[in-house]
C-alpha cells in the first residue's frame, strides 16, 4: 500500500509538469496583456517595456516557463498585474469555493444515493419512471438557466435570500448554489447508483445472503450498495475538481467570489499569473482527489490490493 | 463487517469536513448589521484593473475611487462639464506656455497632512517618471522636461527623476513652463491624474496602496480587494461639496447581471453598468428610477488609412458612401434603445455648443441615404477588393450585435451579399494589439471615453500626425497646424480654430461616426438626487439616504 502511494505520487511529477506548462503556453500565446492595460489607447512604449520586463514578458517562453517553476517551489506564484499577490487571492477564494463544493458533494451523496438506491430497487414502478424523467429533464437544462431563475424567484419575487452572496460566503447562503452546483451530478450519480443497484440485485451474492435469512434491509446496506458503490465513488471523486473548477457559472450567477470568479476575471483580463496560479492548484486538487478514489477502492471491495 | 464501518467512517468523515467548513463561515455570516448601514450608499463596483494610484488609472472603476477620495486643482462641474477652480485659487498665464498656480490655503489629507505645492509637484514628477510604470504618464507629455523622464524610446533609460518644467515657489505656489503652447491646459488639471499624493504615498508605498489617503470629499476606511471599499465622510475636506450621506460602501460584482438582480432585491442602491441585456426592461423594471444622460464618448469606424487601398482620392469616396450606407437611427433604437444617439460629429453633446459640440456638422455624409451611398461607392470603382469587412472585440459591449447590423445595412443598400462581413476578435487585448500594431485591411471599431470636456481632447489625441490614439494613421498638415494655432490662442478662440480643423477631418473621413454613447445608471427606493457626471460616474457628494 505505501509503496503503491509513493508510485502514484511519484506518476504525478511528470503529469503536473505537463499541464502546467500546456496551460502556461495557452495562456501566454493569447494576446498581449501589457495592451489591454492601456485602454482605448496605443500603450506608450516606454511604460509597456517596463511592465513587460517586470512580468518577464520579455523573455523567451521557455524560460518564462523556468522562472515562473522556480518561483512556485518557493510558494510565490507571482503578481496580479493589480499588484496583489496570487497566493493571497488563493487564500481567500479556494476555503469560499471548498465549501461550496463540499455543500455540492454532501448534497450529490445524500440525495442522488437515496434516489438511486430506491430507483434501483423498485424498477419499472411509477416512482422510478418519475425520478429518471426528473434526472433528464435536469440533465438537459443548463446550470445557467436553473441558477438564474431560482435566483430571480427566490431572491427578487419571493425575497426569501439575498440574490448575491456576501463576500464572507457563510453557509447558510451557499445552500442554495450548492444546491444548483449540485443538480447536474446529482442526477448523474442517481442513474449510476441505479443502474449498478439494479445489476447487483440479482447476483448470486445477494441470493445467498438472503437465502441465510439475513434480513432485507441489511442485505440492501452491507451487501448490494456496498459493491455497487463503486463507480458511483469514481465518478464522485473525479467530481470534487470538477465542482471546484466547475463552480464559475454558478460562482457568476450568485457572486460568490472564489475560483471561478477569480480564473474567469483572470481570463478576462488576461491576467496570466492568476489563471496558471489556479489551475496549477486544481491540477493537484484532480490528481489527489483521483488517487483518493483509487485508494478507496480497496475499502469497498478488499479484493481490489495494492502492492 | 470491518470493511463495513470503514465505509461509514468515510461517509461520516465527509460530513464532519463539511460542518467543519461551515462552522468557519458560520461566524463571519452576519455581516453588517442593519444599524451600521444607515445612511451608507451601496453602489456596485468592480475592482480597479491596476494597482490604485492617480497615475495608474485609466478606467471608469478605479476612476469612481479617485472622483470621491481625491480633488485635484480643477474639477469638472458634475452637471455643465466645465472645469472650475478646487484646490487652486488661480491658474495664470501670459504666454499660453508658462503658467503660475496659486493654491486655495486649508486643504488637508484625510490623515491631516497639508496639502502643499509639494504634493503637486512631487505627485506629478511620479507620475511621468517611465520607470513607476505609470499607464497615464502621457497626461504629463506637455510639461518641459516630460522626454527627460520618459523617453520615448523603449530602452532608453531616464535622463533625469524630475521635470525641469515644475518649480514650487513656495508653500502655496509652483510654476509649470509647458514644452508648447497649450491655451486649454489648465482646464486638462480636472484629470484624476494631476492629483496631489501625501507625504506617506512616497514614504510607505505599501501602505498607501492598501488603504489610499486623499484630500477628496471621502476618506478611503477599509479596501479589501476583490471583494469591497467602504468609505465615510472625510472631515478634513474644505471643499464646497461635503457629502449629503454618511459614507459609500462600493461591493465588487462577479457579473453586471448579479448587481441588476441585486438591485431588483433592494440590497444595492446604485447601479452604474446596466447590463446591455436589461436595457429594454429597465425602465419599466426600475419604475423611474433610470437613468439615461448623456457621456463623453464616441463610437466611430475607422479605416486603416496605412494601407494604399484606402487611402486613394477614390477611397475617400467610397468611405463616403459606407458612411451612408449606415442605419445610424436604426440600431441605435433596436439593438441599443434608445441609450445611443446617431452622431453628426467627431464630439459629444457634454461639451455643449459652446465646447465646440455641433451635431450637424458632418452634413448629408452621416445620414442615411442607401441610393446616394450606392451610387457614390460604383462610381469610385466599388468597394477596395470587392467587400470590406469590420473587425471588433466581442468579449464587451454587444458590439456583435451592431456591426452585424451595420453590415446587414450595408449589404443591403448595395445588394449584394458578403459586400460587408464581420471580423470579430476574441479579447479586446488581442484587437488592441492589431491595431497597435497597424495590422488591420479594413474597417475597424474605435471608441473614444473623453479623458476632460474639451474639444482638444476629441481632436488632438486622434486626429493630430503621430498622435497616441490616430488608430486610422491619419495625416493632414492643415489639420496640425490649426491644432497647434488652436493650442497657442486664447480659449474662445481656440474652439473655433478645433471646429475648422474637425471640418477638415470629417471631409477626409478618416473615421466615419456612428453614435453618442450615453450613461445609463438605476438606483434603489432607498436612495435620492442620483445623477451621473459627464464621465458617466455617480455624482456620490448629492446622494442622499432616506
Amino acid at each position: 500500500m505505501g509503496r503503491y502511494v509513493i508510485r502514484r505520487l511519484l506518476q504525478m511529477v511528470p503529469v503536473f509538469l505537463g499541464t502546467t506548462f500546456l496551460i502556461f503556453v495557452m495562456v501566454y500565446a493569447v494576446g498581449d496583456p501589457v495592451n489591454a492595460m492601456f485602454g482605448d489607447r496605443a500603450p506608450d512604449p516606454a511604460t509597456a517595456a517596463q511592465l513587460r520586463a517586470q512580468f518577464n514578458l520579455d523573455k523567451p517562453l521557455w524560460m518564462q516557463y523556468v522562472l515562473y517553476l522556480g518561483d512556485i517551489f518557493t510558494g510565490d506564484f507571482g503578481n496580479a498585474f493589480n499588484g496583489q499577490p496570487v497566493t493571497e487571492l488563493m487564500s481567500r477564494a479556494f476555503p469560499v469555493t471548498l465549501r461550496l463544493a463540499l455543500i455540492a458533494l454532501v448534497i450529490e451523496i445524500c440525495i442522488g444515493i437515496a434516489l438511486g438506491v430506491v430507483t434501483g430497487l423498485k424498477r419499472g414502478r411509477p416512482l422510478d419512471s418519475s425520478v429518471l424523467m426528473l434526472t433528464l429533464v435536469v440533465i438537459s437544462v443548463p446550470t445557467f438557466v436553473t441558477g438564474t431563475l431560482a435566483q430571480y424567484l427566490l431572491g427578487v419575487k419571493w425575497g426569501w435570500i439575498a440574490p448575491a452572496v456576501s463576500p464572507e460566503a457563510p453557509v447558510g447562503q451557499l445552500l442554495l448554489p450548492g444546491l444548483v452546483l449540485a443538480l447536474l451530478s446529482l442526477a448523474y450519480v442517481t442513474r449510476l447508483t441505479r443502474a449498478s443497484i439494479s445489476e447487483n440485485v440479482r447476483a448470486d451474492y445477494v441470493r445467498t445472503a438472503l437465502a441465510k435469512g439475513l434480513p432485507r434491509a441489511r442485505v440492501n446496506v452491507r451487501h448490494l450498495l456496498r459493491n455497487s458503490l463503486i463507480p458511483v465513488v469514481t465518478f464522485l471523486g473525479t467530481d470534487v475538481g470538477n465542482l471546484m473548477a466547475g463552480a464559475l457559472v454558478t460562482e457568476r450567477i450568485f457572486n460568490i467570489q472564489g475560483v471561478g470568479f477569480q480564473l474567469w476575471q483572470g481570463i478576462v483580463r488576461q491576467n496570466s499569473p492568476t489563471v496558471v496560479g489556479f489551475v496549477t492548484i486544481l491540477v493537484i486538487v484532480f490528481l489527489l482527489a483521483n488517487l483518493l478514489v483509487d485508494l478507496l477502492y480497496a475499502v469497498l471491495d478488499p479484493r481490489i490490493r495494492y502492492a | 463487517m470491518r470493511g463495513a464501518t470503514r465505509v461509514t467512517w468515510a461517509f461520516g468523515c465527509a460530513t464532519v469536513v463539511t460542518l467543519a467548513a461551515a462552522g468557519c463561515g458560520g461566524g463571519a455570516g452576519g455581516g453588517a448589521a442593519a444599524g451600521s448601514d444607515a445612511g451608507i450608499v451601496r453602489a456596485f463596483w468592480t475592482d480597479p484593473q491596476n494597482p490604485l494610484e492617480p497615475a495608474n488609472t485609466n478606467e471608469v472603476q478605479g476612476g469612481k475611487v479617485l472622483e470621491m477620495a481625491f480633488r485635484g486643482l480643477k474639477r469638472y462641474n458634475p452637471r455643465t462639464g466645465k472645469a472650475e477652480n478646487a484646490v487652486a485659487k488661480s491658474i495664470e498665464t501670459d504666454d499660453q506656455q508658462n503658467f503660475d498656480i496659486t493654491l486655495k490655503k486649508g486643504w488637508k489629507f484625510s490623515d491631516g497632512t497639508p496639502v502643499t505645492a509639494k504634493s503637486f509637484v512631487d505627485a506629478w514628477n511620479y507620475g511621468a517618471l517611465v520607470t513607476n510604470r505609470q499607464v497615464s504618464s502621457y497626461f504629463f507629455e506637455y510639461i518641459d522636461g516630460y522626454e527627460d523622464v520618459h523617453p520615448e524610446n523603449e530602452s532608453a533609460k531616464p535622463k533625469a527623476k524630475k521635470m525641469s518644467g515644475l518649480k514650487v515657489t513656495g508653500r502655496n505656489s509652483f510654476k509649470v513652463k509647458l514644452n508648447q503652447k497649450f491655451s486649454q491646459w489648465p482646464d486638462t488639471l480636472g484629470y484624476a491624474a494631476f492629483s496631489p499624493l501625501p507625504e506617506k504615498f512616497f514614504t510607505d508605498h505599501e501602505g498607501w496602496l492598501k488603504k489610499p489617503v486623499g484630500n477628496g470629499p471621502y476618506k478611503i476606511d477599509s479596501y479589501t480587494k476583490g471583494q469591497s471599499m467602504r468609505l465615510s465622510v472625510n472631515k478634513e475636506y474644505a471643499g464646497p461639496d461635503k457629502p449629503k450621506n454618511k459614507g459609500v460602501e462600493l461591493k465588487v460584482y462577479t457579473d453586471q447581471n448579479t448587481g441588476y438582480t441585486d438591485l431588483q432585491a433592494g440590497n444595492l442602491d446604485v447601479f452604474d453598468e446596466l447590463p446591455a441585456g436589461q436595457l429594454k426592461n429597465a425602465k419599466r423594471d426600475l419604475g423611474g428610477r433610470y437613468i439615461n444622460q448623456p457621456a463623453g464618448i464616441l463610437q466611430t469606424l475607422s479605416f486603416p488609412l496605412y494601407r494604399k487601398e484606402w487611402k486613394s482620392e477614390k477611397a475617400k469616396q467610397v468611405r463616403r458612401g459606407l458612411s451612408m450606407a449606415i442605419n445610424r437611427k436604426e440600431v441605435t433604437e433596436k439593438i441599443y434603445h434608445g441609450t445611443r444617439r446617431p452622431a453628426g460629429d467627431l464630439t459629444s453633446p457634454v461639451l455643449s455648443k459652446a465646447g465646440g459640440f455641433e451635431p450637424d456638422m458632418c452634413g448629408d455624409v452621416c445620414k442615411y441615404d442607401p441610393k446616394e451611398a450606392k451610387k457614390l461607392i460604383e462610381d469610385a470603382g466599388g468597394l477596395p477588393g470587392g467587400k470590406v469587412t469590420l473587425t471588433s472585440n466581442v468579449d464587451t459591449g454587444s458590439h456583435r450585435q451592431w456591426m452585424d447590423a451595420v453590415c446587414n445595412s450595408i449589404n443591403k443598400t448595395l445588394d449584394k451579399n458578403g459586400a460587408c462581413s464581420v471580423n470579430p476578435v476574441p479579447t479586446f487585448g488581442e484587437f488592441r494589439k492589431d491595431i497597435a500594431g497597424k495590422k488591420l485591411k479594413s474597417m475597424f471599431r474605435t471608441g473614444w471615453q473623453m479623458d476632460y470636456p474639451l474639444i482638444q481632447n476629441f481632436m488632438q489625441p486622434l486626429y493630430y500626425t503621430g498622435a497616441s490614439s490616430n488608430d486610422a494613421g491619419y495625416s493632414d498638415k492643415r489639420v496640425d497646424k490649426l491644432i497647434d494655432e488652436a493650442n497657442a490662442a486664447g480659449e474662445a478662440e481656440a474652439v473655433a480654430k478645433f471646429q475648422k480643423a474637425e471640418s477638415i477631418v470629417l471631409d477626409d473621413l478618416p473615421a466615419v461616426p456612428l453614435w453618442y454613447q450615453d450613461g445609463n445608471a438605476g438606483y434603489s427606493q432607498r436612495v435620492s438626487d442620483v445623477r451621473l457626471n459627464p464621465f458617466s460616474v455617480p455624482v456620490f457628494t448629492d446622494i442622499r439616504v432616506k
